[in-house]
């Protein structure tokens, strides 16, 4: 099996588990939870080997490089940093809800890479600019970056439910977790990604700098990165020097992953250097 | 402190902090949109005249380098430094008091505690809850009460500071930036294998930076992927100062050479086109034009001259010609000789058209009402060139730029902040433990400046150490 039919299976483990974590909530019994758990516990797994494997199978071509150089790619490894962060939370919090709002996320990654007739999923020889060392870190830290904001976009989804499943009445959102702790984890996620973000944006100037002589040339890949800085340093000043808390920051969270997808997918259809990740 | 100076009372605002970071994110979205520093012409022709005139008025081609964005920067740097000023004069004695001292009372308001009960007395719990509490935390201060003793700990004070970091973080890189376009150059330049140069003409002026020695290009090598696609440009430079070699070393992209402060990059690469037969030169004073009408699909064949008026055919409006180049520049490439225009549909806004000589359907891309070209023949055909005749130039990127380094301290300064500011928090923990009949009753409270939903997980895990002191023994 190569890397891409194993990458299929993954796709189709992430539709199972986020079917299984929906199950779960809805019917609120532990059987499906369980289920969904060691189907998300092997898909990521999957999604790991198939990772490795296509930088195995680059190096068989004789053209070897980590699996971050394209569309594709990229989306593989988003997946999978979804996964490994989610399986984290489902660890440390011992609850599964987060599991129906970040899986289907990973899904549409995946299915996206796989699908999408614009996205060539070719394992291709690297250009001459794309050769470093930082390679790997700057795009390993965004990557993080990208997937705790968008597991904050999940959670913060389950927050504005949640808050009207206060106002409406019962159903089954009343079993999401309490605000308190979807607010925190939001804000957790947030921390996480806020740093991830920051070195994923420096490490990409350094590089810049050792590869045209400018750390910063407002490219707009660079610029939105930049946009999506600010508008998550904004939330975090209003949590913590104004107190904001639940609706507002919940808001100001998706806001902050709309800018994260604009930095990550539309900023393609702009011209700019940054033309790498675009197919 | 109530009456405060209203313009310090401005700048320390948080709101204001919340206003520029939104108000820079929004602004910024333009220069993304907008293609930055492109060639006046292009822009004219994508936005008409009028938005020409009033995004140029606001500097929105070069939207970056504006006097209203460095504005916003601005604001946001006296921002940075108003707050911190502010806050860490407030703060300072908190961080750095003569003596830590603990108030019992601020650790009572505090409902979320661990309790359990020992069979020992207090006293004998002391040595063995203090070695337990000298582990974890640093400072560590005893006090008898009553009915026991109370044990005050701490950790990580300094945490507090994080924040400072960030900030100042900020301002190195904004410092490291300015410095780097007061002091630093940049600019390009072309060598031909086998040549050398020894200064630069910059980007962005028409400043020459002299280097003090000389870049030699002794060769420039490509080499391809079997499928055809570049895999590494390698230029091979020598460095020659004072008439004598002093280094030679190859540069490929992402491994520049780095010379006295100056690095030399290597950015792209050209063939040196071959002597030709000398093109038929294009005369100014015999233009001939052809106007297509889309509608009808008719070619008309006219003479123009330049600065006279023509009428185009079946009253599709008026057309001028302006001037004639020798090298005319469209969206950032050389199109080489053109004739510039201004074409004046009926009842529309005049609009600047550029003609390239040697690209006669050049203006289709217009998709206009009307297509216009020049006529001009081309007499001689190009001989093919052999491979191995081919001549290279090596595209270097020369860079001068003595800011980075504080700028990459702010980069360090930005990341051990946040890791301190948002993961580490200033820990206190207080351990209550009174006499309860020939037992004791103990009660643990933890209180940390971040992070309580933490705190109270490690407040949790010191009662079950200290309530396992009892089984140890």
């Amino acid at each position: 099996m190569n890397s891409s039919q194993l990458l299929s299976v993954v796709t189709f483990g992430y539709a199972v588990a986020a079917t299984l974590y929906l199950a779960a909530w809805i019917f609120q019994k532990p059987f499906p939870a369980n289920l969904a758990k060691w189907a998300a516990i092997l898909t990521v797994l999957g999604n790991l080997a198939g990772f490795f494997l296509r930088w195995v199978e680059s190096y068989q071509l004789g053209i070897g490089h980590a699996p971050m150089s394209n569309m594709y790619e990229s989306l593989v490894f988003f997946a999978l940093t979804i996964g490994v962060i989610y399986l984290y939370i489902e660890q440390r919090y011992q609850n599964f809800f987060v599991g129906a709002f970040a899986t289907p996320i990973a899904f549409l990654a995946m299915a996206y890479a796989s699908m999408s007739p614009n996205i060539n999923d070719r394992i291709q020889p690297l250009l001459p600019a794309l050769k470093s060392n930082w390679l790997i870190a700057h795009v390993l830290t965004c990557f993080f970056g990208y997937a705790a904001f968008a597991i904050a976009f999940g959670v913060s989804i389950m927050f504005l439910l949640k808050l009207k499943a206060r106002n409406d009445g019962d159903g089954i959102l009343a079993f999401l977790p309490k605000q308190r702790i979807l607010d925190d984890l939001t804000h957790r996620m947030v921390l996480f990604g806020f740093l991830f973000l920051s070195v994923g944006i420096i490490t990409g100037a350094v590089w810049a700098n050792s590869a045209w002589g400018s750390y910063w040339s407002w490219d707009p890949k660079e610029t939105w990165s930049l946009i999506t800085w600010f508008v998550y340093a904004t939330l975090l000043h209003a949590r913590l020097i104004r107190g904001w808390y639940g609706k507002k920051i919940a808001y100001l969270s998706i806001l902050g992953f709309m800018a994260v997808l604009f930095t990550y997918f539309g900023v393609n259809y702009l011209p700019g250097l940054h033309s790498y990740g675009a197919s | 402190m109530a009456d405060k100076n209203p313009i310090w009372k401005f700048f320390i605002s948080v709101k204001l902090t919340v206003v520029l970071l939104l108000s820079l994110a929004a602004t910024s979205i333009i220069g993304t949109l907008i293609p930055q520093n492109a060639n006046p012409e292009a822009y004219l022709h994508t936005y008409g005249a009028f938005l020409y005139r009033l995004f140029d008025l606001f500097n929105i081609f070069d939207m970056y380098h504006s006097w209203w964005f460095q504005l916003l920067l601005l604001l946001l740097t006296c921002n940075i430094v108003a707050c911190s000023v502010e806050r860490l004069s407030s703060t300072w004695k908190l961080i750095f008091p003569q003596k830590i001292s603990f108030k019992r009372s601020i650790f009572e308001k505090i409902k979320q505690n661990e309790q359990f009960t020992d069979p020992r007395t207090p006293d004998e719990l002391e040595p063995a809850f203090t070695a337990v509490i000298r582990k974890a935390f640093g400072v560590l201060h005893v006090e008898k009460t009553e009915t026991g003793l109370t044990i005050f700990a701490e950790k990580w004070r300094w945490t507090r500071l994080g924040v400072y970091v960030v900030h100042s973080s900020i301002l190195f890189m904004i410092a490291g930036a300015m410095i780097g376009s007061l002091f630093g150059y940049s600019g390009h330049v072309n060598i031909p294998e086998g040549e050398r140069v020894d200064h630069v003409q910059l980007s962005n002026s028409n400043r020459v930076e002299q280097f003090g020695f000389e870049i030699h290009n002794n060769d420039f090598d490509i080499s391809f992927y079997p499928n055809g696609t570049p895999k590494e440009f390698r230029s091979k430079l020598t460095i020659r100062e004072n008439n004598q070699d002093v280094l030679s070393q190859d540069i490929i992209v992402n491994d520049p050479l780095r010379y006295k402060g100056i690095s030399i990059f290597m950015s792209h690469y050209g063939e040196i086109a071959p002597e030709r037969p000398p093109e038929p030169a294009f005369s100014a004073d015999d233009i001939q034009l052809s106007f297509m009408v889309s509608a009808s699909g008719m070619i008309y064949k006219r003479k123009a001259e330049i600065g006279k008026p023509l009428d185009i055919p079946e009253g599709m409006g008026k057309f001028i010609l302006m001037e004639f180049r020798e090298s005319a520049v469209f969206m950032g490439q050389n199109i080489g000789q053109a004739l510039v225009g201004i074409l004046t549909p009926p009842g529309g806004q005049p609009v600047e058209i550029t003609l390239p000589i040697h690209f006669p359907k050049f203006d289709r891309m217009r998709r206009g009402n009307v297509v216009i070209s020049v006529i001009h023949e081309h007499k001689h055909e190009h001989p093919k060139q052999k491979p191995e005749d081919i001549q290279y130039y090596s595209g270097l990127q020369i860079v001068k730029d003595p800011g980075v380094w504080v700028v990459y301290t702010g980069f360090i300064f930005m990341i051990v902040g946040i890791l301190i500011t948002f993961f580490m928090s200033h820990q206190q923990v207080y351990i209550d433990i009174s006499k309860k009949g020939k037992k004791s009753q103990i009660r643990v409270i933890g209180k940390a400046n971040k992070n309580q939903l933490g705190m109270d997980r490690i407040t949790k895990n010191i009662a079950r150490t200290l309530a396992q002191t009892s089984e140890a023994d």
